[in-house]
């Protein structure tokens, strides 16, 4: 199974390089990928810098353009598939169907694999999307069991890529409009996820609160800490009870599953966290390297390492960790 | 005229409910009647030959029927009724995800796509209409402007294929494999009770403000305030969209289709639905703004 970690920037495309990663992926500095954060991604001059040096250590590059073109914004994103073209990437990372079939018809000989943003559960889906845009690879998304993804792997028609560790989308990626519902952007329209535009902190009597668009989506008490105000994972109220009604902030980590996911065929396992620092690339990629080494060499002997659960969960939201939908009792 | 449609119930009815619900529905001016459960394989009140039997019997008091498909596909057995709706050879099938494409377009039939199909740009129209589409539903995100640029991007190609505009209930926004109603009640998805027949328009999520944020319905999660689009229907007709969308509600649907009906025909209502019933109104998405948001 092959590594494929997160690069935000140039210094962390190279951290992950050398921690081990197998790929990378990164996005353009604009809304045409799903991580559009002040300061991060690439221009075209950074990512030849890191296509070269990931190449030159046998590492390939994958460029993601995810996020869904509206008619005002199709020539921009059209400009961004070319741009990842005559950049050499290894494969591009595409989520809407138009864009798929540009791709697939101006540059076949670039391997092209669906985004965790284009949806498919099942694969009477990836079927379609093979037999439409001759796709090689899918990232499933998050929602589905251990024993949904054997499902879906035993008669897939491509290449699989599940989702290994870092923050836990609850919501079937590409289908979730709350963001926008809130304030206008949303990942499929301007690839961003509660944008940080529009938080805003404000200690008060009653503790600290975050607010989204003004909205409350948090307070806090006193020595309580504060994660960042996605919205799904606020404190609401329902039928008088006030508590994480949508998810608590929590992240995903599924080494415990690397044997079974190995054994399923997955092609491969990818971090998340475009966002992250260096410093958190190189213990992530580090720790999922010795992880998918020893799976590999010893299948049937792989146990986890403490030490590798600890590293991980002190880089987890609220220092929790969980296999989210792929154990059926999350749910 | 554009024609108004009844979309597919999103919340979970007992089967009485339902039936007397579409014999009501088959008396209103309502053109189109999509059927089917949308968001839950739990949810099994009515079986498929129940809404086969329904499809017969709206068909015969002259609605056009179609038959929607569940939103989130996860397992074999969804696919199973997946296809056994795709094999129904009769109706016109609402997609609402490749998994229906890719079906529909396998046994030939025709199909529209839901507003839970990513459908951003005419290149996207141009891929599914080489799979049959024969319609197709805005996205709920998406506003008026955009909604302009694709009509006139597939007027440009040639292409017709009819726009639907969602106009009226509560904003379907977000799908999960999570039951947030059984976590409201510390229940196992599997087992859940199917507590969500005791919430008829689901449960209401609110902030520590008391702003009614969503609304949670299972596995979907919908909006806190209910999108009303009425006052633009003549907008939209010269704009050239084909029919507006009414998400069927509990109580109060019979004035919503009827007043619908008014303004289409040119005519002003006696009063705005929304009197009707308590939930802050909204129309952001339509004006490009926050979703939430009501304008003027």
């Amino acid at each position: 199974m092959e590594l494929v970690c997160p690069a935000g920037s140039l210094p962390a495309l190279k951290t992950a390089v050398d921690h081990g990663a197998d790929a990378v992926y990164f996005g353009f500095r604009d809304s045409t990928n799903a991580r559009q954060f002040a300061g991060l991604n690439f221009n075209d001059q950074r990512a030849a810098e890191g296509l070269e040096y990931a190449h030159q250590h046998g590492a390939r590059v994958f460029c993601a353009i995810n996020t869904y073109p509206q008619p005002d914004g199709w020539e921009h994103w059209k400009s961004a598939v070319d741009r990842a073209a005559a950049l050499g990437v290894d494969a591009i990372i595409l989520a809407d169907m138009g864009l798929l079939d540009y791709a697939a018809n101006t540059y076949p000989h670039i391997p092209r694999h669906l985004s965790v943003q284009g949806s498919a559960t099942s694969y009477e889906a990836l079927r379609f999307y093979k037999k439409t845009f001759d796709i090689r690879r899918a990232v499933l998304p998050r929602v589905l069991s251990l024993d949904q993804v054997r499902g879906v792997a035993k008669h897939s028609p491509v290449e699989l890529e599940v989702f290994a560790f870092g923050s836990l989308c609850i919501m079937a990626e590409g289908r979730c409009y709350l963001s926008s519902y809130l304030t206008e952007e949303s990942p499929n329209t301007r690839g961003a996820c509660s944008p940080a535009r529009a938080v805003r902190w404000q200690e008060t009597s009653g503790g600290l609160e975050s607010r989204l668009n003004d909205v409350l989506i948090d307070r806090y008490s006193p020595g309580e800490s504060a994660g960042y105000p996605t919205l799904c994972k606020g404190r609401f109220e329902v039928e008088g009870n006030v508590y994480h009604a949508i998810e608590e902030p929590v992240s995903l980590n599924t080494l415990d599953l690397l044997p079974e996911l190995q054994a399923l065929g997955i092609s491969a396992v990818k971090i998340e966290g475009r966002q992250r620092s260096p410093a958190y690339i190189a213990d992530v990629a580090r720790t999922w390297r010795q992880a998918l080494d020893l799976a590999s060499a010893r299948p049937d002997a792989f146990e986890v390492d403490p030490t590798w659960n600890r590293t991980l969960a002190g880089l987890s939201e609220g220092g929790l960790t969980t296999l989210g939908a792929y154990h059926r009792k999350w749910k | 005229m554009m024609k108004l449609s009844l979309g597919p119930i999103l919340w979970f009815w007992s089967r009485q409910t339902v039936f007397d619900f579409y014999a009501r529905a088959a008396e209103w001016p309502v053109d189109t009647i999509y059927l089917g459960e949308t968001v839950c394989s739990r949810r099994r009140e009515l079986k498929a030959d129940d809404w086969f039997g329904l499809a017969r019997d709206l068909r015969q008091c002259g609605k056009d029927v179609v038959l929607s498909t569940q939103t989130l596909i996860e397992s074999e057995a969804d696919l199973r009724g997946l296809r056994r709706i795709c094999q129904n050879g009769d109706y016109l099938i609402e997609a609402n995800d490749q998994s229906a494409v890719q079906l529909a377009a396998e046994h030939g039939l025709p199909f529209v796509t839901g507003p839970a199909m990513n459908v951003y740009n005419v290149s996207t129209l141009k891929v599914l209409a080489k799979q049959g589409l024969k319609g197709w539903s805005l996205p709920v995100e998406l506003s008026r402007d955009t909604l302009q640029q694709l009509i006139a991007g597939l007027a440009r190609e040639g292409l017709e294929l009819p726009a639907e505009v969602f106009a009226w209930g509560f904003l379907p926004l977000a799908w999960s494999s999570r039951c947030f109603t059984a976590r409201h009640y510390n229940l196992p998805k599997d087992n859940c009770e199917f507590r969500c027949l005791q919430h008829p328009d689901g449960l209401a999520l609110r902030s520590r403000e008391s702003q009614e944020l969503f609304r949670l319905n299972g596995l979907s999660t919908l909006s806190g305030a209910r999108y009303d689009l009425m006052r633009e229907l003549p907008d939209m007709a010269q704009m050239g969209v084909a029919g507006v969308r009414l998400s069927p509600e509990y109580r109060g649907m019979d004035e919503v289709v009827r007043r619908f009906d008014c303004v289409r025909r040119g005519q002003v209502p006696e009063m705005d639905p929304l009197a009707l019933v308590e939930a802050p109104p909204c129309d952001g998405y339509w004006y490009g703004r926050p979703g939430m948001e009501r304008s003027g």
